[in-house]
């Protein structure tokens, strides 16, 4: 359906990585799921019976990414997607202003994605095809007090995709990037928020969505939503409780 | 630290740190552009390069794939993963003697290499495929034949002697003499890469060639014409229109050739600007963007008309006229029109070359066609030629017959496709037929095992773990019928 046939998910032990693995793997693709733990990976390799390699990788080792990436394509037998999914947001109060939690999310969210898509770029402009996909977020389209530096990680990161996409698009490359809403995974469990999107359904979202190079936000709504948002004053929008 | 998990199980194997350059990387096609693999792509210049390439495989645990100028039209010189071995830089000649005809060259060096060099003193290689640029290594490799095959036999027939490095690193010198030498050859680069050639060049008196062209109406005529000319014949070839039905199934064209045996020719047909072929068609068109015209027809209803086209013109202009012909215009048909490849993308093409002995040869061929019409998925180009046997390890060739076939693939036919091939090639095994690697992309390993025999695969695979013990060669045809 989706015409992978090599695909690899960085981020997959838990959310919609996890759920991105599951539907590559029925589909037919042979994924390298990526992630820290080990027990989540047996599991999730268990369930895709044959079509899933497990990877235990941190994405902060940012210097055993280049050798990694060329072995686990080649265990893959070639590489046609990558998806970069690994994100963390720890929680941070009002008023807190911690750098370990600031430095995690920048090293997780931004620097691991550009460890790997780094190492895809150079593949995939070298071969004249491959799609990479990043999973930004809605939360990168403004600066909100609640998470500064989430806000950060994923703005720096849709800005490098965009750059990535200007580069390579000219080289038969798609660069996708994905903002999803909140979704209710592991890493948003702490929002208790109502109303988050399945992470399944949204894996198979970014699934339809990577088939056409660009920034695509997952429901058409948060599109129109974030339009309206991204062109409120910075003035007014420092009253506003959003 | 990072650990790979193999796919069931959690046993954990650290990560190699042996790194290739990741600028490497390239996807490579096979000649029919549906196949492809991304490998890491070296062009050695030396002896001494193809070695340490060897050694760095091993030391990344990777395999090596042997790649000449990829005109194998499926799988067999791409290598997913691999590093891909392109000889086209080691294109030295070294030697060429007009008195003895013999020439002494690198692998790298290419079929077009070799006739512009040795034409003006009137030597012609032995055997050409339909189109000049493939190199001797990866000729060699696939044992080419050409429309001479019943006269002279294959590529591999002509060669003196040659140098193979085997993936250990060893470089040898092969005569007839050596058993291996008829594995080396035809083995489709599993044993080892050929880096230098020495082949025995065919004295020709003059640059041209006759060319008598029939237009036989069924299959009876075109089995009767090959028959009628093979006792003189130097070459013979037969297009066939894969549309025909009823009473003209198997209708087409067939061309004889014989060279000129006339020595008071002064001509300047053995200038090679005499054998360039034209950039034009008719004077004034551009070939070079004939495959776009093309690619507006490449569909079963415009090759209908293309191919009914083409005999009818054959029929009323042509049929038993003679006319003389460049040995370039003649030889390589598929340098005709650049490009012509294109016309079929984006799916590419497979082309499926079977070879049967003559005494079922046209109820096979025959029934290949008919099973082509059933399925609606008729081949847009037929070529019928006349081949002998030999005693190389992986030999396609029968006394008896090929029919080559060109199928365009979408990914719409590709299933149905496969399983027409598949239905094909148990038609040739019943016939006791061959199949030939250099046009193949639907063979199974059973397929192979049964045209081969258990006496041929044991040879091979004795020879492999010899002279390549750690299974470092391979491709993806090879892995796809367990070769390696």
């Amino acid at each position: 359906m989706y015409g992978y046939r090599h695909a690899i998910v960085v981020g997959a032990s838990s959310g919609i990585g996890q759920e991105l693995v599951r539907l590559l793997a029925a589909d037919g693709t042979r994924v390298a799921a990526v992630a820290r733990r080990a027990d989540r990976l047996h599991a999730l390799a268990e369930q895709c019976k044959g079509q899933v390699i497990p990877v235990v990788h941190d994405a902060t080792n940012f210097d055993e990414v280049p050798a990694l990436f060329q072995n686990v394509a080649k265990d893959l037998g070639g590489l046609d997607l990558i998806i970069y999914a690994a994100g963390v947001m720890p929680e941070v109060g009002a008023h807190e202003f911690s750098f370990d939690k600031d430095r995690e999310m920048i090293e997780v969210n931004l620097l691991g994605a550009i460890a790997w898509l780094n190492q895809a770029a150079v593949r995939f402009e070298n071969t004249n095809s491959g799609t990479i996909v990043g999973i930004g977020s809605v939360a990168g389209d403004r600066g909100r007090s609640g998470q500064p530096v989430y806000n950060t990680s994923k703005a720096a990161l849709t800005t490098y995709l965009e750059a990535l996409r200007n580069r390579l698009c000219k080289k038969g490359v798609r660069v996708v990037t994905i903002k999803p809403g909140p979704t209710a995974t592991e890493m948003t469990a702490h929002l208790a928020m109502k109303g988050m999107m399945d992470p399944a359904k949204t894996a198979e979202i970014i699934l339809q969505k990577s088939q056409k190079t660009g920034e695509h936000y997952v429901k058409f709504t948060h599109r129109i939503a974030f339009a309206i948002i991204r062109s409120i004053p910075s003035w007014m929008f420092r009253k506003l409780s959003i | 630290m990072s650990v790979r998990l193999p796919l069931t199980g959690l046993r954990e194997e650290p990560a190699t740190t042996n790194m290739l350059p990741p600028e490497r990387i390239a996807r490579v096609t096979g000649y029919g552009m549906r196949s492809s693999a991304e490998g890491y792509l070296y062009r050695p210049t030396s002896v001494a390069e193809i070695q340490s390439i060897f050694t760095t495989a091993k030391a990344a645990d990777r395999q090596v794939t042997l790649r000449g100028a990829g005109r194998s039209y499926g799988d067999a010189n791409i290598g997913g993963e691999c590093l891909v071995i392109d000889i086209c830089r080691m294109n030295r000649i070294f030697s060429w003697d007009p008195t003895t005809g013999l020439i002494d060259c690198e692998g790298g060096v290419t079929i077009e290499n070799l006739w512009r060099h040795t034409i003006e003193d009137g030597f012609w290689p032995p055997v050409v495929s339909g189109t000049m640029y493939p190199t001797l290594s990866g000729a060699l490799a696939m044992n080419i034949h050409g429309k001479n095959n019943f006269r002279v036999g294959t590529l591999g027939e002509q060669v003196v002697e040659m140098d193979v490095v085997f993936p250990t690193g060893e470089l040898r010198t092969l005569t007839p003499q050596d058993e291996i030498f008829y594995g080396v050859i035809s083995g489709a680069g599993l044993l080892g890469a050929i880096v230098r050639v020495k082949l025995r060049m065919k004295k020709v008196d003059t640059g041209d060639i006759k060319v008598l062209a029939i237009s036989p109406r069924n299959w009876d005529e075109q089995f009767a014409i090959f028959e009628q000319y093979e006792p003189n014949a130097d070459y013979m070839v037969s297009w066939v229109d894969c549309f025909g039905r009823g009473e003209e199934a198997g209708r087409g064209q067939f061309h004889g050739a014989w060279y000129r045996h006339d020595r008071t020719d002064y001509s300047s047909s053995l200038r090679p600007e005499h054998q360039d072929l034209p950039d034009t068609i008719l004077g004034f068109f551009p070939k070079s963007v004939v495959w776009r015209f093309l690619k507006l027809l490449n569909h079963r209803p415009g090759m209908h008309f293309i191919n009914w086209a083409k005999d009818r013109a054959g029929l009323k202009l042509g049929n038993y006229k003679e006319h003389p012909q460049s040995l370039v215009g003649f030889s390589f048909l598929l340098d005709y029109v650049p490009n012509w490849r294109n016309a079929y993308l984006p799916g590419g093409f497979i082309q499926y070359q079977t070879f049967v002995p003559k005494e079922h040869a046209k109820r096979v061929f025959a029934r290949q066609i008919e099973m082509q019409q059933e399925a609606k998925l008729e081949s847009f180009l037929g070529v019928l030629k006349r081949h002998r046997p030999d005693k190389f390890l992986f030999s396609h060739a029968v006394d008896g017959y090929s029919l080559a076939l060109d199928f365009k693939v979408t990914k719409r036919n590709w299933k149905r496709m496969e399983a027409l091939c598949h239905r094909m090639n148990d038609l040739v095994l019943e016939a006791g037929g061959r199949f030939y690697m250099a046009k193949d992309s639907t063979l199974r390993p059973a397929d192979l095992r049964a045209y081969m025999g258990a006496e041929a695969m044991a040879k091979y695979r004795k020879w492999k773990s010899e002279v390549d013990p750690d299974g470092l060669l391979t491709h993806d045809l090879a892995r796809r019928l367990d070769l390696a």
